[in-house]
């Protein structure tokens, strides 16, 4: 049978939200297919890895347990996921979009000579007509994302080569508890007769990773800004407000370009998906590419200038005016009235 | 702004080893980041004419960091390869003018609608035709995909390891190179032996200026098609072989034909949309006190703050 499989990210005793989170979806399309849904995990320690996967739907989990493999190492990584997949001749594959999912992805997509998208903001089942044979086929994936900057969006499908492959960045899937008690099966995989010596030939020297201070994720209010705000001075502005009414500070795709504001506090396609209650957007004109990190916003308030910014459209509230303005004005009646 | 010069001084020349060969992946890219209200059309679809083309971001990135090693390590030679339009040796020249020592454009029309496995395809097959080398790196991704999946497409494909998310080169002798690497909560120093595939990312040092002699010396320097439609760059060219650009088509490599392209190319883009939002009501306020204060009232009154 041609299952689902997701490589999940294990790292410190944990699998990684992106990696439940696509099970989630998995889950869904495997039983829209009549399919299973199958986990790899790679890792040193895994025995606790499979409880915190079955209940997200895991049929199967496979797991390859050695010491050499506690960190992401591209080749011996790819050579296991290589050889599964040639084993297991899975009809879709997902990965997280992560340092470690962009890395790998491409590295078994070109072993297997089999089509990835990148950075889907959707997948779906679908069927599909090639345009130049007439050929049909049915219960094809749909890979759905922005492309070109983000400002159109693009459904990819891989008719021919399998599997079909995608990654997705943290946050995009919802991330749900399938069945509490579902019980899949544990398959042990023999590392050795996966990996040879010489995948060991790039090593590790040092890491240095440290807990993100900034957690926009899950931050239920949000202050972002765009390049409409004009400078990284301005910008103190949005943290003065997100200080005054206890929110995290995050940032269009071209305010991190123009050095506004970090990497990290990116959302969007390329960035971090939020889900907060609030979304006050300043002086973002609203690429697709951002949209499509948060327009699942409880409510979305859009300050800008130009009454005619696209992100208008999706805004529950715009107020048309300058963002250094509108601003201390935010600040200055919250604090008079939430007294 | 960054200055070579100072920030090289830091550097030991390795005058023991001997120069290392290093192929720089560059791409042209339709600049999306500045996409104005003309670059849609009317059905939706990228007029492609109306953005400039420029320099891939991160290949600058890529580019500077094989500059830094190739002063550290003298005789070292930097060649350029890109796939594109005729047009896209205007990047090998910006190359040449920041430092490189030459270039080559893979251009045919069999290259085109290929997805990013045939693309990678296709360079790997450039790569063996250039020859023996040490390093190629390459930016992590280009701005009009984002996929980041060339690079380490191509390191599968010549068989090579990878090291990706690279900010900075660290250390390199003769055998090894040892790379810092961002990743999304810190960094990774990780060292390989080469040959290896390096993909630079954007927080890596910006490249160079062009150099005011470099950009004298090869202003001229060509394609044969270019040459062909302006001889004033040909004559130029009489004597001097550093102006050449090579221009290679499918003829001028390895490979085969049906990996290339369309045909090559396991995905297939299904449809494309101008994305309509589903638009709300909007209540559109003005930026007086009085509106503001109105809001923030009611903010805090339905508990979304506060």
């Amino acid at each position: 049978m041609n299952n689902i499989i997701v490589y999940c990210e294990f790292e410190d005793g944990k699998v990684a939200d992106v990696s439940l989170e696509l099970l989630t979806k998995g889950r869904s399309l495997a039983n829209q297919l009549g399919c299973k849904l199958e986990a790899l995990i790679i890792g040193k320690d895994l025995k606790n890895a499979p409880s915190q996967v079955f209940p997200y739907g895991a049929d199967v989990v496979y797991l390859a347990d050695d010491a050499r493999l506690e960190h992401y190492q591209t080749l011996p990584h790819s050579s296991i996921v290589i050889k599964l997949f040639q084993e297991q001749q899975p009809q879709i594959a997902f990965m997280g979009a992560t340092t470690v999912g962009r890395d790998l992805g491409p590295r078994v997509s070109s072993a297997l000579h089999s089509g990835l998208t990148a950075d889907c903001t959707n997948l779906e089942i679908g069927p599909h007509t090639d345009a130049k044979s007439g050929k049909e086929y049915q219960n094809l994936l749909y890979q759905i994302r922005p492309a070109f900057g983000g400002n159109i969006i693009a459904t990819i499908v891989n008719p021919e080569c399998r599997p079909q492959m995608a990654t997705v960045r943290e946050g995009v899937m919802r991330k749900e508890i399938f069945d509490a008690n579902h019980k899949g099966e544990i398959v042990n995989l023999d590392v050795n007769k996966y990996v040879k010596a010489e995948d060991f030939v790039v090593s590790i020297i040092e890491r240095h990773i440290e807990k993100s201070k900034i957690n926009i994720k899950n931050s239920p209010i949000i202050v972002a800004g765009g390049y409409g705000v004009g400078s990284k001075e301005n910008f103190q502005l949005l943290f003065d407000l997100a200080n005054a009414i206890s929110a995290e500070v995050g940032a269009s795709r071209a305010a991190v370009d123009a050095g506004f504001v970090e990497h990290e506090r990116q959302i969007g396609q390329t960035g971090v998906t939020v889900r907060p209650k609030l979304y006050i957007a300043c002086g973002i004109s609203g690429q697709i590419q951002h949209i499509a990190g948060m327009q699942e916003s409880s409510m979305i308030i859009s300050i800008n200038n130009d009454p005619e910014a696209p992100i208008n459209k999706i805004a529950d509230y715009v107020i048309v005016g300058n963002v250094e303005d509108v601003l201390p004005k935010m600040i200055k009646y919250y604090k008079q009235n939430s007294k | 702004m960054f200055n070579s010069k100072s920030k090289t001084q830091f550097y030991l020349k390795i005058y023991y080893m001997k120069g290392l060969k290093i192929i720089v992946l560059a791409k042209q890219v339709p600049d999306t980041r500045n996409v104005g209200k003309d670059a849609m059309t009317e059905a939706g679809t990228v007029n492609r004419a109306a953005l400039p083309a420029i320099f891939n971001p991160e290949d600058l990135n890529a580019l500077e960091q094989a500059l830094r090693i190739k002063e550290q390590v003298p005789g070292t030679e930097i060649t350029m390869l890109t796939m594109g339009p005729g047009r896209a040796s205007e990047i090998l020249r910006e190359g040449m003018f920041r430092g490189a020592d030459g270039g080559v454009l893979l251009t045919d029309r069999a290259f085109a609608g290929a997805d990013t496995l045939a693309t990678s395809y296709a360079l790997s097959c450039a790569i063996r035709s250039i020859g023996e080398f040490d390093l190629i790196i390459g930016g992590r991704q280009a701005i009009d995909g984002d996929t980041a999946q060339v690079g380490p497409q191509v390191a599968e494909k010549l068989g090579i390891p990878q090291i990706t998310y690279a900010e900075e080169v660290v250390k390199i002798d003769e055998r090894t190179i040892t790379v810092k690497r961002r990743l999304e909560h810190g960094t990774e120093v990780v060292a390989g032996a080469m040959p290896l595939l390096i993909t630079v990312n954007g927080s890596a040092a910006p490249c160079r200026p062009r150099n005011a002699k470099r950009v004298m010396k090869f202003k001229n320097a060509a394609t044969p098609s270019e040459r062909t439609a302006n001889p004033k760059l040909a004559e130029v060219a009489e004597g001097r072989p550093y102006l050449d650009i090579k221009e290679w088509g499918v003829a001028n490599i390895t490979c085969e034909a049906e990996q290339l392209g369309m045909s090559g190319s396991p995905t297939k883009v299904k449809n494309v949309m101008n994305i309509v939002f589903q638009a709300k009501e909007s209540k559109v306020l003005g930026d007086t006190d009085n509106e503001i204060n109105d809001l923030m009232q009611e903010l805090i009154s339905n508990h979304t703050i506060g």
